[in-house]
């Protein structure tokens, strides 16, 4: 095994032993730092690969789990796992060096924190290393399973349970969902692994599954990466802790979404439906993201909608991007690859600034005991550093210079600036629309950031609306936000590092037709001139800021928003309702009456079997055949009519015992008449010895109960119980009919030879088939212990009373 | 007035005897006309059902000191035993086999193994059925 597989399952192995450090040290040490080691390390290993992957190179390990299956976790490092990689271990690190100060060690369950949250790292580094689609879904859904663990941590709390809830329902689904996608595109090219998926696209895109296949997919990925109309999840898991929210639902975990749709974009892209679904998709989310968050009062609510909306806009990109494998080579398509580089840009950089803002959140919270936006103000003078580190986050955020998220909206602009210079796909109807949305959506993005900021640090301080004495954060709450924002900056300043390094490398392995070409050569820089992205953020500069101004008069519209419409309302009236609808019909047909179970399961047999005799149109009657009824047969046979139907007319129980036992001795007869002398013996015997069970039963019958009535006549009853004797009787009347071979009775003839028996049913019973015989003592001798258990136990019960 | 039931008590002393016989009757004619452990062990049952009516439970009970489920058991326990046996000489389980030996008194006589197995048949049907019909009397 490599040392790379030893590297990337740290999180589990050391998952393991962190009970036993958390027993051992607390609260002498806070078991983060020993935690703090994992991550660090990972990260460290993997910067071992940039050099190689920035020289284009790819590196390949092999793992075998379950090689007879061809399931092993294979692993192709390109420039795109790597980002996501160091990302994960990056800002995990940086996540629990700040969950040390933030999380006490003396009030929380720190095992358990930490041992999902490894778990999480190590299913998140396993999901983006891994080439093998079933491997990559087995740590698709631990992610899901560790984040519903770290989401309902507080598990005290109704709302954490509410939230952890509804992001297992939608990411299962949505994980579910891929898992047929994958299969289905595993049955197209007979391959599990993603490497030769790509090499088989065109198999793909010819078939009719290419549909299907590409929308389960796309489902898995909408619903972790929270978007439309997945994307009510994600407000609902901010009840998870702060470090939690920086580090799964704003840096990691909804980007395995993205992660998903850039992987499987050499498969899908260059059609016009992965084009039209993911970049609509993702306007919308991303439109919708923005304006809600402006919004919200509470702080984490506006970030996770914010996030929302950053993820729609990464995942628009993606989609638009995929329209340069359409154009294959020329101007046009690396225009529209420049989107995609755009995307993996902006993925770096809202990581960056979304994780320092969540971290500053909650140092907010921490310091002040509330989030709520309509509580704070005027924290500027009092928690200085956090302001500081709430502008750089924000104004990333929105866009503007000179912080790095400036650098990927310009970029988002062209972007969408394309998409009206090279129309694509019979896009020349819309093509005035994206930019526009994209325009309106930063516009609403440039307002929320600057709630975020004025709202929270601008004002007056009111102390009386606070729980705590606000205050500056300790140092070691500071540092991670600290350490990210700086990164926000000098990204900002030296992009082209990043973009050698990892974006364009990561390019190739998005759109694989320029890894001939080399790759793209794009300088991403500050200054462009004064071209139409500048102005489109100039006046998203002044458009927001005049609309912040005015937020007061205009915010009202969002109350006129019918509820029914409001997604989170539909989820729960739709869980509400399939509770009760379910609820009904099994109370419906559960009914607890054992008579209408046996309906069930004998209508269920009447249509079955008719059905299959219908269609397979076997039934025959041909008497010709047959033997001739003898006037003894016919005799019995009506006699045995009568008795049978006197049951069922008998006025008392006795007379029904009486008509059964008849019926018994009748079918003796038979026996006798059909020339079987043991099989009349035991039925006589056996008959003699139920029917006086039956009669001791009738003799216990309790007093009250005691109705001496007749059979109550009821519809159902007749028509299922007619049927029933209908369809057997033709499916015995077609059996005769169907004789395929002759009888092997005739090996049995020779019963006085083979087992020295002139009595063949004997020689049978316990010589050819001594094995059922031997069964069937051993059920007889169990019914008999069975009584003798149900007598004695009821005996001893009565006692007891 | 405890009932007088002599000429019951008399017949039955009688019958039963019959039945006893009769009942094994079956039982080794089983093997070459209608009969066997079966329809053999029931009809034993039904002779000793006839003592429990005639007699009262403890009195048959202290003349036939039987547990009847031991017999049911140790029915089932034969007839499995048998199986095993045939594995000692290399053939498949419950693999039977018989042959004509001459002896001193029956002359020449056809001996099977399939009649050990029938023994537990026999033996498991009378341990049952009275089984059953203790228990459930003792409930009444």
């Amino acid at each position: 095994m490599s040392l790379f597989y030893v590297v990337i399952f740290l999180p589990f192995i050391f998952a393991i032993f962190v009970p036993f450090i958390y027993k051992l040290f607390t609260p002498r040490i806070h078991t983060g730092w020993f935690v703090f080691l994992v991550p660090l390390s990972v990260f460290l290993f993997l910067l071992q690969y940039i050099p190689a992957i920035s020289k284009g190179n790819t590196i390949f390990y092999d793992l075998p789990w379950m090689p007879s299956l061809g399931i092993n976790y294979t692993t192709y490092i390109d420039g795109l796992a790597l980002i996501f990689g160091l990302l994960i271990t990056g800002v995990g690190a940086l996540v629990v060096l700040y969950s040390i100060s933030y999380m006490s060690k003396h009030r929380e369950a720190l095992h358990n924190f930490y041992v999902y949250m490894l778990l999480f790292m190590g299913a998140m580094l396993g999901l983006v290393f891994s080439d093998h689609i079933l491997v990559l879904y087995v740590f698709w859904e631990l992610t899901s399973i560790s984040s519903f663990l770290l989401i309902a941590y507080w598990y005290q709390r109704k709302s954490s349970r509410y939230g952890a809830q509804k992001s297992m329902l939608i990411t299962i689904f949505g994980g579910l969902a891929m898992l047929a996608g994958l299969i289905m595109l595993s049955m197209l090219t007979d391959t599990y692994s993603i490497r030769e998926m790509i090499s088989k696209a065109n198999v793909i895109s010819s078939d009719s599954l290419f549909l299907p296949a590409m929308i389960l997919l796309l489902l898995g990925a909408f619903t972790k990466s929270a978007q439309f109309p997945f994307s009510i999840w994600l407000p609902d898991a901010m009840e998870a802790p702060t470090p939690i929210s920086a580090y799964l639902h704003s840096a990691t975990m909804v980007k395995a979404g993205i992660y998903l749709v850039a992987r499987f974009t050499p498969v899908f892209g260059g059609s016009s439906e992965w084009f039209w679904i993911v970049s609509g998709i993702g306007m919308i989310t991303l439109i919708c993201g923005s304006v809600t968050a402006v919004n919200q009062k509470d702080l984490k609510a506006l970030l996770a909608y914010s996030t929302i909306s950053q993820l729609g806009l990464i995942m628009s990109l993606l989609g638009l991007g995929s329209a340069a494998m359409y154009f294959g080579d020329g101007d046009a398509s690396t225009m529209y690859a420049v989107a995609v580089l755009a995307a993996l840009f902006h993925l770096i950089n809202h990581s960056t600034f979304k994780g320092s803002l969540f971290m500053v959140v909650g140092i907010i919270d921490h310091e002040t005991g509330t989030r709520d936006i309509r509580r704070l103000g005027g924290l500027m003078s009092l928690m200085p550093v956090s302001f500081t580190l709430t502008i750089i986050g924000s104004f990333s955020m929105a866009g503007l210079p000179p912080f790095n998220g400036f650098l990927s909206k310009e970029m988002f602009f062209t972007g969408v600036l394309t998409v009206i210079k090279y129309p694509v796909f019979g896009m020349e109807a819309f093509a005035l629309l994206v930019p526009l949305i994209a325009w309106v959506a930063s516009v609403f993005t440039f307002i929320y950031c600057m709630i975020l900021v004025l709202k929270t640090f601008l004002g007056k301080h009111r102390p009386e609306r606070l729980d705590k004495v606000a205050h500056e954060a300790t140092i070691g709450m500071l540092i991670p936000p600290i350490i990210l924002a700086s990164l926000v900056i000098v990204i900002f300043f030296f992009p082209n590092v990043v973009s050698h390094n990892l974006l364009q490398p990561a390019l190739v392995g998005i759109l694989p037709e320029f890894a001939e070409t080399g790759g793209i050569d794009v300088e991403i820089k500050p200054w462009h001139g004064w071209n139409t992205e500048l102005f489109m953020t100039v006046g998203v500069v002044v458009f927001g800021a005049l609309m912040y101004r005015y937020l007061k008069k205009w915010s009202l519209f969002y109350g006129l928003i019918p509820q029914f419409l409001i997604l989170n309302n539909i989820y729960n009236q739709s869980l509400k309702l399939m509770e009760t609808i379910s609820l009904k019909v099994t109370n419906r047909y559960m009914t607890g009456f054992i008579r209408d179970y046996l309906v069930y399961i004998f209508s269920f047999m009447i249509l079955v079997l008719g059905v299959a005799l219908w269609l397979s149109n076997d039934f025959s009657f041909d008497p010709s055949n047959d033997a001739s009824i003898s006037l003894y047969e016919g005799g019995i046979i009506f006699l045995m009519a009568i008795t049978a139907l006197s049951v069922f007319f008998a006025n008392s129980r006795l007379t029904a015992i009486i008509a059964v036992g008849a019926l018994g001795y009748l079918v003796s007869l038979l026996f006798v008449i059909f020339r079987a002398p043991d099989l009349a013996l035991t039925q006589l015997v056996v008959e003699t010895v139920t029917t006086a069970l039956f009669l001791l039963c009738f003799r216990y019958l309790p007093e009250l109960r005691k109705e001496i009535s007749r059979i109550r006549f009821k519809m159902t009853n007749l028509g299922v119980s007619i049927g029933v004797g209908a369809i057997v009787t033709l499916m015995a009347l077609s059996v005769n009919n169907h004789r395929l071979f002759d009888s092997i009775s005739g090996y049995f003839e020779g019963a006085y030879t083979l087992a020295g028996a002139k009595n063949i049913v004997n020689a049978i019973l316990v010589d050819f088939r001594g094995l059922d015989t031997m069964l069937e003592i051993l059920v007889l001798c169990i019914a008999g212990l069975g009584v003798y258990t149900i007598i004695k136990l009821q005996l001893a019960g009565r006692e007891k009373e | 007035m405890k009932p007088n039931d002599v000429i019951l008590h008399s017949v039955t002393k009688a019958a039963v005897v019959i039945i006893l016989t009769f009942s094994i009757y079956l039982f080794f004619g089983g093997h070459h006309n209608p009969g066997g452990g079966f329809i053999g062990g029931l009809s034993t049952a039904s002779g000793l059902v006839l003592l429990y009516l005639a007699f009262d439970i403890e009195t048959v009970r202290t003349n036939i000191p039987i547990d009847f489920k031991k017999v049911a058991g140790f029915g089932v326990l034969l007839a499995i035993m048998t199986g095993f046996g045939s594995i000692f000489f290399d053939v498949p389980f419950l693999s039977q086999t018989f042959g004509h030996f001459d002896l001193p008194i029956f002359g020449e006589t056809e001996l099977a193994t399939a009649v050990l197995f029938d023994v537990g048949v026999a033996l498991a049907v009378i341990g049952t059925a009275i089984t059953i019909i203790l228990s459930i009397s003792e409930d009444g």
